[in-house]
């Protein structure tokens, strides 16, 4: 607690015991007159009644008894006593760091290696496929998107091509998009963002089905089939 | 170091004995003496700037961790130091990086591939058919480039969804989301361009399926179709089209929009905090 300066700790006093003796106590007052080691700011220096100003006007308003200035001629008055700590944070928190090299520059490396390896041994064994040369005359039977747009070939049996192949992708891509500006909830645990991760699970969900069923659900002419009986057909196009 | 090796010769030389040195380690002396000259001349020292490993007199120092970052250019895309959560592979399981790497493979690969490319209906299929059977390492590029254009796809979609459930996607990080669902966007569109190109019965139905869906956009439908078939039917332009997309135009946006994503991790507090 910041040192109060003497003078006006009498002034404070002075003021108390005129108070008292007029009766009425202001309503801030009454707490702090018993028993206060001067850990509360004496009521009167904050209710603003101690006239200080070095103005005629001022000091003619405030009651008679107070004194103009201080002891050694002072005419500033206090505004407020701040603790420390109370704006202030004097302990920096402290974070736990670590230097990037060599701790994420190593992992990064073995990350990319370790993907560069599994595409190497993968590309050596499983060829891209390279079907026959383009062929205006000959629609393949069924003609399927590649995996990640079979979702959107879905809906486009299911709704006017506007709906399935404009409307609703563009809606989802701009609904994920505003997520973060729509999401109000601030807390990162995830029992407090049930709905969220709900919401975005169906979301995911939503897209999944469509494009297993467009795998495996699909057969000649896209119709529906169940590859348990008819077979799988041709399951997408990588 | 180097006037050491050469008493060493001089010795070896003037003494004429009867035990002759080790050839072996002879060579091991003089090749560990030139490699300092090289490390001590003014031209390593211009290249390699201070605190790079390959500096001379390197030593592992809390001052040299973070010249290492701040003195290269490609790594100065990190900070000098992040927090220890950061570089858990369980938290980030490595999904955003990975998806950088794929496409700096995809590059790679995708610039070779350039090399046996001819983007015309009449060359486009035997090319690839060629760069397949005749060309070195032409079929195993190929087969990587298409691998990897699938797993980029992939992970950028997964990145997505770990970024979501981690809730990463909130202030102050909301505007990088935007950009992060952009960038899922383009590389979508780089995955489809690129699908035409072979011009094989694949990427022409695939094609044909995808422009006509895009042609019922409302009001400019017809317009948007036009575009991007750069005629009324699928034919030369839409491949000259696509290509142009495929290897400049959409890798010049993202690569962009990575820039951004990049930075803003950075200027948002670098990753999200551990759950």
């Amino acid at each position: 607690m910041a040192e109060v300066p003497e003078h006006l700790l009498e002034r404070s006093r002075e003021r108390r015991a005129a108070l008292e003796g007029g009766g009425a106590a202001p309503p801030g007052d009454a707490g702090g007159s018993a028993g206060d080691d001067g850990d509360r700011i004496p009521g009167a220096l904050l209710t603003g009644q101690v006239a200080t100003a070095p103005a005629a006007t001022a000091v003619a308003t405030a009651p008679q008894s107070i004194a103009a200035a201080g002891p050694a001629g002072h005419t500033q008055r206090l505004l407020t006593v701040v603790k420390a700590g109370s704006i202030q944070d004097v302990k920096a928190t402290p974070s736990d760091k670590v230097h990037v090299w060599p701790h994420l520059l190593v992992g990064e490396l073995v990350a990319s290696m370790a993907m560069t390896a599994f595409l190497l041994v993968f590309s050596a064994f499983v060829n891209a496929p390279l079907l026959a040369l383009a062929n205006f005359n000959q629609t393949p039977n069924p003609s399927k998107a590649p995996w990640y747009f079979l979702g959107l070939q879905e809906l486009l049996t299911m709704f006017h091509p506007m709906v399935a192949g404009v409307t609703v992708p563009g809606v989802a891509l701009v609904a994920l998009g505003m997520a973060g500006y729509v999401d109000k909830n601030p807390s990162h645990k995830p029992e407090d963002r049930k709905f969220a991760i709900a919401m975005m699970t169906m979301f995911l969900m939503f897209w999944a089905v469509l494009v297993i069923i467009g795998s495996f659900f699909r057969g000649e002419g896209f119709n529906f089939i169940l590859p348990w009986q008819q077979g799988v057909h041709e399951i997408f196009d990588l | 170091m180097a006037r050491r090796i050469g008493n060493g010769n001089g010795n070896g030389n003037g003494s004429n004995g009867h035990s002759r040195p080790n050839p072996l380690k002879l060579a091991q002396t003089k090749m560990t003496a030139q490699m300092d000259a090289l490390q001590g001349s003014q031209f390593w020292a211009s290249v390699f700037r201070p605190g790079s490993i390959f500096r001379k007199g390197y030593t592992d120092s809390p001052r040299n961790r973070s010249y290492v970052i701040m003195n290269s250019v490609l790594y100065h895309l990190h900070p000098v130091k992040v927090k220890r959560h950061a570089v858990k592979v369980s938290y980030t399981l490595c999904l955003g990086g990975l998806s950088f790497f794929l496409f700096i493979l995809l590059t790679v690969t995708g610039i070779f591939l350039m090399f046996f490319y001819r983007p015309t209906a009449a060359a486009a299929w035997s090319d690839i058919a060629t760069l397949e059977t005749s060309v070195t390492f032409g079929l195993m590029v190929r087969n990587m480039h298409r691998w990897a254009a699938h797993l980029m796809v992939i992970s950028v979609f997964l990145h997505m969804a770990r970024v979501f459930y981690h809730g990463a996607y909130k202030p102050p990080r909301e505007f990088n989301w935007v950009i992060g669902v952009i960038l899922l966007l383009l590389t979508l569109l780089l995955s489809f361009t690129g699908y035409l190109l072979p011009w094989d019965q694949l990427a022409l139905w695939a094609v044909t399926v995808g422009t006509n869906m895009m042609g019922y956009t409302p009001v400019f439908g017809s317009q948007v179709r036009f575009v991007l078939l750069g005629s009324l039917e699928i034919g030369s332009d839409t491949l000259l089209r696509w290509y142009v997309l495929h290897v400049l135009m959409f890798p010049f946006v993202i690569v962009i929009f990575m820039a951004i994503h990049f930075w803003r991790v950075r200027k948002d507090g670098g990753l999200s905090g551990p759950l």
